[in-house]
């Protein structure tokens, strides 16, 4: 492969202005031999290149950074039009030869017309541990064929200067010259169920355990908000699963009947309160996501999904940005002697929450 | 307060129940709920009294509350909390613990405590080394309380030594000393027990802080001991079956055979038979004296005065033997597993200095656990079958002298009831007559006992009187598990569609199978392979029958309750504290035990 593409497997965290911040951490699981699905990288430099020609004098740059941070509708205006004009312009024939040749060999044998893909948007600005990006720019599953796949690389380079990604960079004063987008192209895996999971509790910030979200199909149908998931929490400790519930889930993503994209649908009845994940799946899952934590260190957030066949893929994980903000502060501190911690608290009323009155505070 | 949130009937609410109206002639003034008693929180003591109470079994919270009031209150004066009052309605025990709110009074009840409770857990190892002594004195003695007979003719040694008092002062007396001794067993027996808890609550609210989804058995398991008193009458059995195969007379355990016939089939397998016996009768002393309940009932007899239940174990433990199947508790497996979960959550701490406080606050629940682990197997079990032993023993004397029908009879009467039924007995002999107890208590006897079947019937509600501002009593949090979750969790179980149950998760997995639900300890025969249990509660003797059953659910208990920790240690899950399990399930219902989440659900 040239500088414009790169295998998947060659990129580590450290390759976020090569890679993009969700190739540069698809890349770090493969090395850490974790289960991610194949593919490759159209590279931050490919982007640029292709820029060079789109954009000889910098323009986009200068037009956006003057935007109003506020004002949506100037925002997607003057962004629509910048959009087009990289959806329009055609692929240089080298990067064309680059993306054709890593598509080709994601494709099995039995797959002529090429191989199911995932095209996602992996922008330098995005993943960034201190700002979640997460979902601003765009992804598209189930493409199928070169020509498809060359275009909507084009697509999720657009989508760098979608109105939401602009918005926030703008609001975060995210400065528009680090702005440029990588794009992954990665073998589709056919989710039975999908999902994400933390390293510590979304809800308490608990470290001792891991959350699992997941539902049937695609794990987009949960970052639309269409379904209620069912959640599992899982003991780090013990590999308990400590709480559960399962929720009544009416829709699910999937493969469009045409053979490519994507279609929402109705959940089967029978399968709809059946838990999307078995227990040993649940644990399996639990497993991964320590693994991971421990690889980088930190609270991950992580998207998973999960074949027929009970194979387990990771798609994505970032440093969890939430609890990782607040500074635990400690709850107790060494005293003279341990009984005055039973001194302290045996004088300390425990009084009784009243629903009523949370009620009114919330 | 409560209004839209959750509401409990009040006291005043409660009716009597249809044909059991006078209920109140079995109970003592001092146990009825006054109309002032709408004004405050009482929760159902199920953990304790399932059953509707028999007028003697009153003692068991007359006197247990007598003696850990005083050590709260008077003797350790806790900061925030006094001692637990207790009523009695339609035949149920409902408690409250007394809490100290003011601010000032806090304080100054403070000083005393750190002071008191200071000396306690600072000397605390040679302390109950001396506890020990003591109660071991107690049961001594209760064992050696002499019932007298009663002959025609006193003895010729009153004479001869000149000791100048007749029996009959001794049926008073020695009936007495039953009494006196089982009330300071209780005041050894709550002396440590809620420093125990105090010491248990500061670990646990601190590990339920740093780790909110921590599940309560989790931090259990930290503290909890290896090698525990509670499991040694089973250990023990387990040995038996050992023995057995080992002496090639393992043939003659067969499951429903009465003890009494294996006993004397052994007698005569030769040295081999005799080999079995001379072990077997060592083990019955002490660990035989271990309760089929918890000591609360009269009927809560030991396997020394019932061999059923241990013989109804053995040939299961004899099977696994020949089977090869590891009868042992795993100690060291469960000790390094113990320690790694320690270590896995302290190593998630926020810092160096929070994990000492953390080890602080573990170390000294470890040093109080043994007791709050180990004094039941004293207190309520062994002393306590002795207790009751000899109370029955005063009742075959009275049915001797003609006052009662049967010796049973005697736990349909108040100890003060008794206490005249004794001076009846006392004058008639002296004089030469008939004592006319008969007349006067058989008709009462006759009807306590209808009205007891009557409200055995009765679902008592699980909670009375308006949600409390706080819930300070150590033990109500950790021993009663009456926490502000169970306050929502009973108030729930009143408008869910009826098959959910909700409780603790006590125990995590989650099984499908039949219900068998016991009112009483003495249905324990009745358990199939197989089965789940649904009590009001359980008791560390029931270890047997954890063998046999797949999941256990219980009324009342938190995540230190013996069905907790018993199902915990067979690996089965159990939900307990729903309040309510016994009354909507029934025997043979299909239900689902989750005992991840706590919900036991009906199917069918």
């Amino acid at each position: 492969m040239t500088d414009l593409t790169r295998p998947l497997t060659a990129m580590g965290a450290g390759h976020r202005l090569v890679a993009g911040g969700k190739g540069a951490s698809l890349g770090e699981l493969c090395r850490a031999e974790l289960p991610v699905p194949p593919g490759f990288v159209v590279t931050v430099q490919a982007f640029e290149r292709a820029m060079l020609t789109i954009d000889p004098s910098g323009e986009f740059v200068r037009e956006v950074s003057r935007l109003p941070a506020g004002d949506v509708g100037t925002i997607e205006r003057v962004t629509a039009a910048l959009r087009a004009r990289i959806t329009a312009a055609p692929l240089s024939r080298d990067l064309a030869n680059a993306i054709t040749a890593g598509y080709r060999a994601l494709a099995a044998p039995d797959e002529p017309g090429g191989a199911p893909v995932a095209v996602r948007s992996s922008a330098t600005t995005e993943d960034i541990t201190d700002a979640s990006f997460a979902g601003l720019q765009d992804t598209y599953l189930w493409v199928r064929g070169t020509a498809s796949v060359l275009r909507h690389v084009r697509r999720c380079w657009a989508s760098l200067y979608n109105t939401e990604a602009v918005s926030y960079r703008l609001r975060r004063q995210v400065p528009e010259e680090h702005a440029a987008m990588a794009v992954v192209v990665q073998r589709m895996v056919d989710p039975r169920s999908a999902g994400v999971m933390f390293t510590c509790s979304p809800t308490t910030g608990d470290r001792s355990v891991v959350a699992i979200e997941g539902s049937w199909g695609l794990g987009s149908v949960l970052v639309s908000g269409e379904v209620t998931p069912d959640s599992f929490v899982v003991s780090k400790v013990t590999g308990e699963i400590v709480r559960r519930n399962v929720a009544a889930k009416l829709r699910l993503h999937q493969l469009d009947p045409a053979g490519s994209g994507t279609c929402a649908g109705d959940v089967p009845a029978e399968l709809r309160e059946q838990p999307c994940l078995t227990d040993p799946e649940i644990r399996a899952l639990a497993r991964l996501a320590a693994q991971v934590e421990r690889h980088y260190g930190t609270a991950q957030d992580i998207e998973w999904a999960l074949t027929p066949d009970g194979g387990v893929h990771l798609l994505q994980s970032r440093a969890e940005t939430v609890w990782a903000a607040r500074t635990a502060r400690p709850l107790a501190v060494p005293k003279a002697s341990p009984m005055q911690h039973v001194f302290e608290q045996l004088s300390r009323p425990a009084l009784v929450d009243h629903p009523a009155e949370r009620a009114t505070e919330s | 307060m409560g209004d839209d949130g959750f509401n409990f009937p009040l006291p005043s609410q409660i009716e009597d129940v249809p044909g059991a109206e006078g209920w109140r002639s079995m109970y003592q003034y001092f146990t009825r709920f006054q109309p002032e008693d709408d004004n405050r929180f009482w929760f159902h003591n199920a953990m304790h009294f399932p059953e509707p109470i028999p007028a003697f079994d009153t003692v068991t919270s007359e006197v247990p509350y007598t003696a850990i009031g005083a050590n709260t209150a008077r003797v350790f004066v806790f900061p925030t909390t006094l001692g637990i009052e207790h009523r009695i309605v339609n035949g149920r025990v409902y408690i409250t613990a007394i809490p100290v709110t003011d601010p000032a009074e806090i304080e100054r009840r403070l000083a005393i405590f750190t002071e008191r409770a200071g000396y306690y857990y600072e000397n605390w190892d040679a302390l109950y080394d001396g506890w020990k002594t003591r109660m071991a004195a107690l049961i001594d003695q209760i064992e050696a309380v002499k019932v007298p007979e009663l002959p025609e003719f006193d003895s010729v040694e009153v004479v001869t030594g000149s000791q100048g008092v007749a029996q009959n002062h001794y049926v008073r007396e020695n009936f007495h000393k039953c009494l006196d001794l089982y009330s300071k067993m209780w005041h050894h027996h709550t002396e440590f027990l809620m420093l125990g808890y105090g010491a248990y609550v500061v670990f646990f609210e601190f590990c339920k802080k740093a780790f909110p989804e921590i599940p309560d058995q989790m931090v259990a398991r930290m503290v909890a001991g290896i090698d525990v008193i509670m499991y040694r009458p089973d250990d023990e059995l387990r040995q038996l079956a050992r023995l057995a195969v080992e002496c090639g007379i393992d043939d003659e355990f067969i499951e429903n055979r009465p003890p009494a016939e294996v006993l004397a089939a052994l007698g005569e397998r030769g040295e081999a038979g005799q080999r079995w016996l001379a072990a077997f009768e060592k083990a019955r002393i002490p660990w035989f004296h271990v309760s089929t309940g918890d000591g609360f009932y009269h009927h809560h007899r030991s396997w020394n005065d019932d061999l059923t239940v241990p013989f109804a174990a053995l040939p299961r433990y004899v099977r696994m033997v020949r089977d090869g199947e590891q009868l042992s508790r795993p100690t060291e497996q469960l000790k390094q597993e113990r320690e790694r979960i320690v270590a896995e959550y302290r190593a998630l701490l926020v810092s160096d200095s929070e994990r000492a406080a953390f080890d602080q606050m573990l170390g000294l629940s470890r040093v109080v656990f043994p007791y709050v682990e180990d004094h039941k197997f004293y207190c309520e079990h062994w002393f306590t079958t002795q207790f009751f032993a000899k109370i029955r023993e005063f009742g075959v004397l009275l049915a001797r002298a003609g006052v009662l029908a049967e010796a049973e009879d005697i736990f349909h009467l108040h100890h003060t009831e008794i206490d005249q039924a004794l001076t009846d007995v006392m004058l008639a002999w002296a004089a030469g007559s008939e004592p006319l107890g008969a007349r006067h208590f058989g008709p009462i006897i006759a009807e306590r006992k209808r009205m007891l079947e009557v409200l055995k019937g009765w679902s008592p509600p699980p909670a009375v009187g308006p949600v409390p501002e706080a819930l300070n009593d150590p033990a109500v949090r950790m021993l009663w598990g009456v926490t502000a979750e169970t306050l929502a969790t009973w108030a729930a179980a009143a408008d869910s569609d009826g098959h959910e149950i909700r409780g603790y998760a006590a125990s995590p997995g989650v099984v499908e199978g039949v219900a068998r639900v016991l009112h009483s300890v003495n249905e324990i025969g009745q358990v199939r392979d197989g089965e789940i249990l649904v009590c009001a509660v359980t008791a560390p003797s029931w270890a047997p029958v954890f063998g046999k059953i797949k999941a256990a659910v219980s009324d009342i208990g938190g995540t230190m309750s013996h069905a907790a920790i018993v199902a915990r240690e067979y690996g089965m899950p159990a939900v307990v504290g729903t309040g309510h399990a016994t009354k909507k399930i029934k025997t043979g219902q299909t239900i689902r035990v989750d005992g991840d989440r706590g919900i036991v659900r009906i199917l069918g």
